[in-house]
């Protein structure tokens, strides 16, 4: 399997507290990989240094082979990556719509362009993209007043406005109904699936992970311990020690994260 | 060495009142964040509260007692000023306070004139430290020892204030964090009423102090606000040991530069705080600032949309009936009309980037004058025709806002507004004291237009297609996929880096942009009066343009016109009046207490609550 | 946003309305009068009764041209641009047939090219500054005081009378004391051209660090010092040096330290031994300048300041120019006032065609203290006609085309 996203030997440390030791992974083409772990077990800081948020103490971040270690998040996200954050983060003084367009009128480098009304640039792109996550009927409401889950699902079609080729989601369902939460994802792995986008998301809901993951890491105290396919991660008896061992169930709603 | 020592403590002995009312901004704006424009207004009332008392109480008793009273008194005023003016607005959006400080600086200036009237007050001496003491030959006044030696017994009392008393404990948490004190249960408005009590009796005593080397006149209040922002910032917002060091390294180099450049006193003063900043952004003793601290407050504003053609046809039909003013109105009223569209166009270009920007500039004067300047400049040594200057005079602007932008930008919140106050007055002061080149004080006249556009009817016409040129060029870019970016900018600086957009270089370009159309303004203004002065580099004309934007409503397009207009024509009825300052003040205090949105923010609100107009037509 | 712009439309229409009723009604002759008001109350308040006693008199005389004279006071806050702003107001609001007034010279410089520029006729009352009628003269403006030249030349004569040599200065940097200390050099090293100037401080108008600047001037050990700083600088500067000794076995100078305006607030911390212009109003025996005096104390039971004698003077001028000119048209103005012949409480002051400036004279004399305030002794009146420089020298200096 050629893999969209290699990553070596990735380590972190705050204080001499090592945050992400040695990490060693990649992503498939088309794969949906989640990334799992208990509370403090690394996976922002390891999420924060693929999106260039945070500097590895050392390692590669490989996208296709290129180096993105030292590039800031966005020309990350030039290179094909797109993100969703464990916080919605969109424009809350901004329409449904604009959230979109202002993503694609990034791609298409109009940032500083100061002649065409915004409103109406690539717009129907923007709708089609929102129809793709259900939005569509709301692309003209505030994105201020939205419901959380609408957010989540704003958010998805904002990260997918330059077609990227990797898409990291920091806890994608986090702040969801359960009921939702299924539905949301069910939706993302539609698509990527259709897009042959590939995805790397971390994930509190096990159910979640369970229902569509391809594959799964578990992630502690900064170092895998375990990788593979959903029954084998399920069965690992390390991986059934940590989270049960170290208090922390498979179906622990907490949703908060040390970095 | 003897002289050298002796010009060391002259410079210590400055210190001392320096110290005193910076303190007191620091400490107000440590644990409120409000940033206390009237502080200069509580110095100025310690002086002559302190000279008032010190006439009925005699004797070297009498003397420092009145001093103390002084400072208990202004104390008092403070604590009134919070919970009259502050208390109502905490909840308003971001920096909103300062427009109401401005209005208590305005109260504050006409009851001091009502109660001790306009000339100015020689301090008494002090009793008993009339004389001098000779240091290695060299006479130093007694009272300047006894300043020396009082200040740093203030700071450690301070000290020990906030290290050891209850009170310091909870104003060093609210220092650090706000939520968490008001989450264990301490009552957060009485301890912002204690600390404003404890700040404005700081300024209050530095006023009195200051008395037999001063004495106490109206101008007091904004000669010492600068030189108190640069002290806080330099030193540190919230540190008191920093504003201790900074108002020493002040005094001190202030003291030394008039002996040795006389002619760069002041620039010198703000190089220095340019340096440290852009060494350490914080200041020498400040926290970096917590992220996220200054973001927008309240609630965001609405998605707002360019004019359908309804409301084109509506702006064209305003445009021509301004347009026939000529024909209808008087000459004054076209030179009334001159003036309030150049203030519309410097308070657009503000707005611009503090609404769409998220970044409240103090220094915004810098354009303006800097853009009139540049006119002069041109015109009055290169013999440059009006028309060439209306181009590159915005030009030369832009190109001072790159400078100035390169430092700033970096900053956010208030760390941003201070340095770009600091780099305004840097501007202020080179052409203040470079005489030779801009005539300093006596400034530059004779910038009149080309012959053609002399007339005031032409003028009037030329202003309306500039100014509301430029106006609705900035109304464009906001429409514009820049002005998206930069609302991006400010809206979510991590989700606009993680799709691709330098939100520095937006803002940085924002900045710029605003640069040039200030500076657009300010060339319309030197060619409207003929002359120009360093009057519209200070403080008080950023600050101005802060007012117009605040008064109009931060989150609507047409608030900067509205407030511009509203505060042009209310100076211009005002004025006319023996205390126009205690009304306009007065007035100030009530629009921020009753509409915080602004004027028309808050008339948006309404006539979509009464039905007026659809929620959805609010831009 | 349209209701917004509506309301703002409306708010401009108003106003613009209500601005344009008010200018008509010419039943008198109204002269606008500009000045830092707030700002140099010491000055103003004493200047502006001297203003009402004249009119007072000029009115009750059947006023001018048949026409009551009436003043229309506006205060600038001491600032030029506020100043042409308002001078513009008098003008096309108030319908004002001239502007007068100004204390701070670049307030009266910034004025008198509005004037200038659009053509209405300034009398400058009380700025100094050299430039206003030379190096930046024009046709519209005239000045009635005796000029920074003039008082300059005066204390330079009284000053090279003494052996010193070595100078210090110390003035307000702006036009007026820059204007006053190089025409005080002028002066000076013309008549004593071995007198060397060893420092010059500048403090900003207002904004003196009187303790620095004194252990600046001490650090040049000078023999003699001029003052130029007046108002609050003065006081902060005359107390740090008395109490640094800074004046102790020198000669100093002090351009309109004598004034009472400026030497009254001082109180008993006056400097001696000062060589000043000034008013010595408590001095007159007789004469007009008594009458002056006497007419001035019965109807306001206070001392006069030289504001008030400037004031007056500026009424009776202003009266004299309309009604040789026989109609109040600026240029008819500008005519009647080159050349005018005016009898003041000083003496008759002539306001010369070649520069438009008076030849008001001046007092000069030394400080002493005198029951717990400063006054001046020993003084004389200057006429300020011998202190001019010559014609040529004026051409040279004015711009040609006006």
């Amino acid at each position: 399997m050629t893999s969209v996203l290699e990553v070596k030997e990735l380590s972190k440390s705050f204080g001499g507290n090592h945050a992400v030791n040695n990490v060693s992974f990649a992503v498939g083409a088309g794969e949906l990989l989640a990334l799992i772990g208990p509370n403090g077990a690394g996976k922002t800081t390891c999420f924060n240094m693929l999106m260039g948020q945070l500097a590895p103490d050392a390692g590669e971040v490989l996208l296709d082979g290129e180096n993105l270690v030292g590039l800031p998040p966005r020309a990350i996200w030039r290179k094909g990556v797109g993100r969703t954050f464990q916080i919605t983060a969109t424009y809350p003084s901004m329409t449904v719509v604009e959230n979109v367009q202002m993503a694609i009128m990034s791609d298409k480098k109009r940032l500083f362009s100061f002649l065409p009304y915004a409103r109406n640039l690539y717009r129907e792109e923007a709708v089609t993209l929102l129809d793709l996550v259900g939005m569509a009927e709301q692309a003209d409401r505030a994105a201020a007043i939205l419901a959380y889950g609408d957010l989540k699902r704003l958010e998805l079609a904002i990260a997918l406005a330059h077609k990227p080729r990797l898409l990291l989601m920091d806890e994608p369902t986090a702040g969801m109904a359960p009921s939702e939460r299924i539905k949301l994802m069910q939706l993302t792995a539609d698509i990527v699936a259709d897009k042959g986008i590939s995805v790397l998301f971390t994930e509190h809901d096990m159910d979640v992970v369970f229902a569509h993951a391809h594959r799964v890491m578990v992630l502690n105290r900064g170092e895998i311990i375990a990788n593979g396919s959903v029954d084998e991660v399920r069965d690992d008896p390390l991986v059934r020690e940590v989270y049960l061992g170290g208090g922390t169930v498979f179906a622990d709603k907490e949703e908060s994260e040390n970095a | 060495m003897g002289p050298f020592i002796a010009q060391f403590l002259t410079g210590l002995a400055n210190a001392a009142a320096l110290f005193l009312v910076a303190s007191g901004l620091s400490l107000i704006f440590g644990v409120t964040r409000i940033v206390n424009f009237a502080h200069g207004s509580f110095y100025m009332l310690g002086a002559f509260i302190g000279y008032t008392v010190m006439q009925l109480l005699p004797g070297a008793f009498g003397f420092w007692s009145s001093i103390l009273v002084a400072g208990l008194a202004v104390g008092l005023i403070g604590v009134i000023v919070e919970m009259l003016v502050l208390r109502p607005i905490y909840r308003a959006p971001e920096l909103f306070q300062l427009v109401a400080t401005f209005g208590v600086i305005l109260v504050i200036q006409d009851l001091a004139l009502i109660t001790w009237g306009a000339e100015d007050l020689l301090g008494p001496r002090a009793p008993g430290l009339k004389g001098v003491i000779r240091i290695l030959g060299e006479p130093v006044p007694k009272y300047d020892l006894a300043l020396i030696a009082i200040t740093p017994f203030i700071l450690f009392a301070l000290w020990y204030l906030i290290t050891k008393t209850r009170l310091g404990v909870l104003v060093r948490a609210a220092t650090q964090d706000r939520e968490m004190v008001a989450a264990l249960g301490v009552n957060q408005s009485w301890l912002f009423t204690g600390v404003f009590f404890l700040g404005a009796m700081l300024a209050g005593l530095g006023g009195a102090l200051q008395l037999p080397k001063g004495g106490a006149d109206l101008l007091m209040d904004f000669n010492i606000l600068a030189s108190i922002f640069v002290v806080v910032v330099i030193g540190g917002m919230g540190s008191l040991p920093g504003a201790f060091i900074a108002a020493v390294l002040i005094s001190v180099l202030n003291v030394f530069g008039v002996r040795y450049m006389p002619q760069s006193t002041l620039v010198l003063m703000y190089v220095v705080m340019a340096v440290v900043l852009i060494i350490k952004p914080y200041g020498l003793m400040g926290r970096k600032e917590v992220a996220g601290e200054h973001g927008q407050v309240g609630e965001p504003e609405q998605p707002f949309s360019p004019f359908g053609r309804r409301g084109r046809l509506i702006v064209a039909v305003l445009l021509i009936a301004l347009a026939t003013l000529p024909f209808l109105g008087s000459k004054f009223a076209m030179i009334l009309a001159i003036d309030i569209i150049i203030v519309c166009l410097f308070a657009a270009s503000l707005h611009f980037i503090l609404s769409l920007g998220g970044l409240v500039s103090f220094g915004h004067a810098a354009f303006f004058g800097g853009g009139a300047y540049a006119a002069a400049l041109m015109v009055h040594y290169a013999g440059s025709p009006m028309e060439l200057a209306f181009v590159l005079a915005p030009i030369i602007t832009g190109f001072l806002a790159i400078i100035i932008g390169w430092f700033c930008i970096r900053l956010t919140g208030v760390y941003f507004a201070m340095l770009t106050l600091a780099f305004s007055q840097l501007l202020w002061s080179l052409v203040f004291q470079w005489g030779e080149v801009t005539g300093g004080d006596d400034g530059m006249v004779s910038i009149w237009p080309s012959p053609w556009a002399s007339d005031t009817t032409v003028f009037f016409y030329l202003t309306m297609i500039i100014g509301f040129g430029g106006i609705l060029v900035l109304r464009h870019a906001a429409h514009s996929p820049f002005g998206y970016a930069l609302r991006a900018s400010r809206d979510s600086a991590g989700r606009a880096e993680a799709t691709g957009i330098n939100t520095k270089r937006v803002q940085f370009v924002a900045f710029t942009f605003a640069g040039a159309m200030a500076g657009l303004a300010g060339t319309l203004f030197v060619f409207s009066k003929g002359s120009i002065f360093p009057t519209e580099l200070e403080i008080g004309k950023s600050f101005d343009a802060l007012i117009m934007v605040f008064l109009g409503g931060v989150k609507t397009l047409a608030g900067p016109l509205v407030g511009a207009s509203a505060l042009s024509l209310m100076q211009d009825y005002l004025t006319r009046f023996e205390y126009w300052r205690l009304a306009l003040g007065l007035l100030i205090i009530a629009v921020v207490i009753i509409a915080p949105e602004g004027i028309a923010g808050t008339s948006q609100k309404l006539a979509a609550r009464w039905g007026i107009i659809r929620r959805d037509e609010v831009q | 946003m349209k209701l917004i712009t509506k309301i703002a439309g409306l708010a401009m229409a108003s106003a613009i309305g209500l601005s344009s009723v008010s200018a008509f009604a010419a039943e008198t002759i109204k002269i606008g009068e500009i000045n830092h008001y707030k700002r140099m109350a010491a000055f103003t308040t004493p200047y502006q009764n001297g203003i009402k006693l004249a009119l007072s008199e000029v009115n009750g005389a059947g006023g001018v041209l048949g026409k009551p004279l009436e003043f229309i006071y506006r205060d600038d806050q001491g600032k030029p641009g506020e100043a042409v702003k308002i001078a513009e107001e008098l003008i096309t609001r108030d319908g004002a047939v001239m502007i007068t007034g100004t204390i701070f010279s670049h307030v009266g410089l910034a004025i008198a090219s509005w004037a200038g520029q659009k053509k209405h006729v300034y009398l400058a009352a009380e700025p100094l500054a050299d430039a206003l009628v030379w190096a930046k003269g024009n046709k519209y403006t005239f000045r009635l005081r005796a000029s920074t030249h003039m008082q300059a030349s005066m204390l330079a004569e009284e000053a090279a009378k003494n052996p010193a040599v070595k100078y210090a200065t110390i003035a307000p940097n702006y036009a007026y004391g820059k204007d006053a200390v190089a025409a005080f050099e002028k002066a000076l090293k013309k008549l004593r051209p071995d007198v060397v100037f060893v420092t010059k401080q500048w403090p900003g108008l207002f904004k003196i660090d009187a303790g620095a600047e004194v252990q600046a001037i001490e650090a040049a050990k000078p023999d003699a010092i001029y003052n130029v700083t007046f108002g609050g600088d003065l006081a902060k500067f005359v107390r740090e040096g008395s109490t640094r000794g800074l004046f102790d076995n020198r000669l100093v100078l002090g351009l309109l330290t004598g004034e009472p305006e400026y030497i009254d607030p001082l109180k008993d911390e006056a400097p001696e031994n000062w060589i000043v212009t000034g008013y010595p109003w408590y001095d007159f025996k007789d004469g007009a300048n008594k009458t002056f005096v006497d007419a001035y104390m019965a109807k306001y039971s206070e001392r006069p300041g030289i504001g008030s004698l400037v004031g007056y003077m500026v009424v009776k001028t202003i009266a004299a120019g309309i009604t040789k000119a026989g109609s109040t048209d600026t240029e008819a103005l500008v005519k009647a006032f080159e050349g005018l012949d005016v009898a003041t409480p000083i003496g008759k002051i002539h306001f010369r065609e070649i520069d438009h400036q008076a030849t008001s004279g001046a007092f000069v004399g030394k400080t002493k203290l005198k029951d717990g305030k400063g006054i001046m002794v020993d003084w004389t009146f200057k006429d300020g006609a011998n202190y001019l420089p010559s014609d040529e020298e004026v051409k040279a200096m004015r711009p040609a085309s006006k």
